[in-house]
């Protein structure tokens, strides 16, 4: 994936203010952002994806115009075609599994009823070893299934690159070591580019071909 | 028992035509108050809710101002379509709706401000447009709540007395509802017909009050 972001943005929250400014480039199909928490990690995969808005500046993903404030280019986050994964997961509370992965596949007012099976969907719940849990909801999972269940919805989409907010950080270490190999693994097979944030330097060993460090919404080192 | 049915009948198609007004009117105000930042907002909740504190007969008052024929909208009516709502059950229903309106949009309000917007962030990228996020996400995100607020208008409106007497009067088998025959039949000496009413709006009521505790949001979560 090549990816180049050449951005601004400002938040004010009352006294606060904080900014981030970045001008990077990659062509690497594996990248980790790493840095500390509070650093702008997280305020930076929200405007690759489209949630929040660069105050200037330009986003360019694998050679599409994400974001370009000079030609008044700002695709909207529907039609990025991104897969993302949130820190604390986000999935439907009042859908069950299988209906949190079909989420993606239907663009209509309504949602997948709980007896839709469709073969991607059940792909994915075997892969994920999620099949036995199709039918419970999200609080009933465990975190491990929960984050794979978030796996599952956003690749069932087959994004153009997949974005990933501290995907291990709600777990606890002995199940952050099976999911590193599983998503590691996963990303392999499919091919599939990825950025991934994270405050740990293992991730960033283990995932960043390419690293990008920030701190206090600056960059700090970059590979290569 | 022949005087009652009729009255409860009407009553019914009263409360449930001013729960369907307030309930509609009062989910789209209360997404409008809590998404959209606009000056003199909290001037315009406070307007809303003051139906729930003013004496009925002040609103009933302002209804009449509003509706009889004299009035900018009153006159249109019945001018171009021959519609007059004063001393029609129709004008019951508006005056019962105005009354229930607080109860349904203050609920509506505070359930769509419960929505975690993440949720709503993740639909969008997972590809779906704005309407249907609120269709998929939002709405049954929010719909104990709304519905309990529902439930809350609905008795109030089939309790209302004060403004509906104003605006519509007591005409048996036209605008009689069971709170104004209550009255009457107490005026008039019938003391069984009275207990019987009263009885019955009492039993009504508390069956709606204990649906709307059991859809309560804290006790059970989501709409599934």
């Amino acid at each position: 994936m090549s990816l180049h972001i050449d951005i601004d943005k400002t938040l004010q929250n009352g006294e606060r203010r904080f900014h981030l400014q970045l001008h990077w480039q990659t062509d690497a199909r594996r990248i980790a952002v790493f840095g500390p928490s509070g650093a702008g990690k997280s305020l930076l995969l929200r405007l690759i994806a489209g949630i929040d808005r660069p105050d200037r500046g330009c986003i360019e993903l694998d050679g599409r115009v994400l974001y370009d404030a000079g030609h008044g280019i700002n695709l909207p986050m529907h039609a990025r075609g991104l897969g993302y994964v949130f820190q604390d997961y986000a999935l439907f509370p009042h859908l069950n599994t299988r209906q949190n992965i079909t989420f993606g596949r239907y663009r209509g007012l309504a949602n997948p009823s709980r007896r839709v099976r469709d073969p991607a969907v059940e792909h994915w719940l075997e892969r994920l070893g999620l099949a036995g849990v199709a039918d419970l909801y999200p609080a009933q999972l465990s975190g491990g299934q929960r984050q794979r269940t978030a796996l599952a919805r956003a690749l069932v989409t087959q994004p153009r690159a997949l974005l990933l907010d501290e995907p291990f950080a709600a777990l606890d270490p002995a199940l952050q070591a099976d999911l590193r190999d599983e998503l590691d693994r996963l990303q392999q097979q499919l091919d599939v580019p990825m950025l991934l944030i994270s405050h740990d330097p293992e991730d960033a060993r283990r995932f960043g071909e390419a690293v990008l460090e920030i701190r206090n919404g600056q960059a700090t080192t970059r590979t290569p | 028992m022949d005087a009652v049915l009729p009255v409860m009948l009407l009553s019914l198609k009263v409360a449930l035509s001013a729960t369907l007004l307030a309930g509609l009117s009062g989910v789209g105000v209360g997404l409008l108050l809590a998404r959209a930042r606009f000056p003199g907002r909290d001037l315009l909740d406070a307007l809303l809710t003051l139906p729930m504190v003013l004496p009925p007969t002040v609103l009933g008052y302002y209804l009449l101002v509003l509706l009889g024929r004299n009035s900018l909208i009153g006159g249109w009516l019945q001018e171009h379509f021959g519609l007059s709502l004063i001393f029609t059950w129709q004008g019951a229903a508006i005056a019962a709706a105005a009354v229930a309106f607080p109860l349904v949009f203050k609920p509506a309000r505070a359930a769509f401000e419960a929505v975690d917007p993440q949720l709503e962030q993740a639909a969008r990228v997972l590809g779906l447009g704005a309407v249907a996020v609120f269709f998929r996400v939002t709405l049954p995100l929010a719909g104990r709540g709304i519905l309990a607020g529902g439930l809350l208008g609905f008795a109030r409106a089939l309790g209302e007395f004060g403004a509906t007497l104003m605006v519509a009067g007591s005409i048996p088998g036209q605008t009689q509802t069971l709170s104004i025959a209550i009255y009457e039949a107490v005026l008039a000496g019938q003391d069984a017909l009275a207990a019987n009413l009263v009885l019955i709006t009492s039993m009504t009521c508390l069956a709606v009050l204990l649906a709307a505790s059991w859809l309560a949001p804290a006790r059970t979560g989501v709409l599934r």
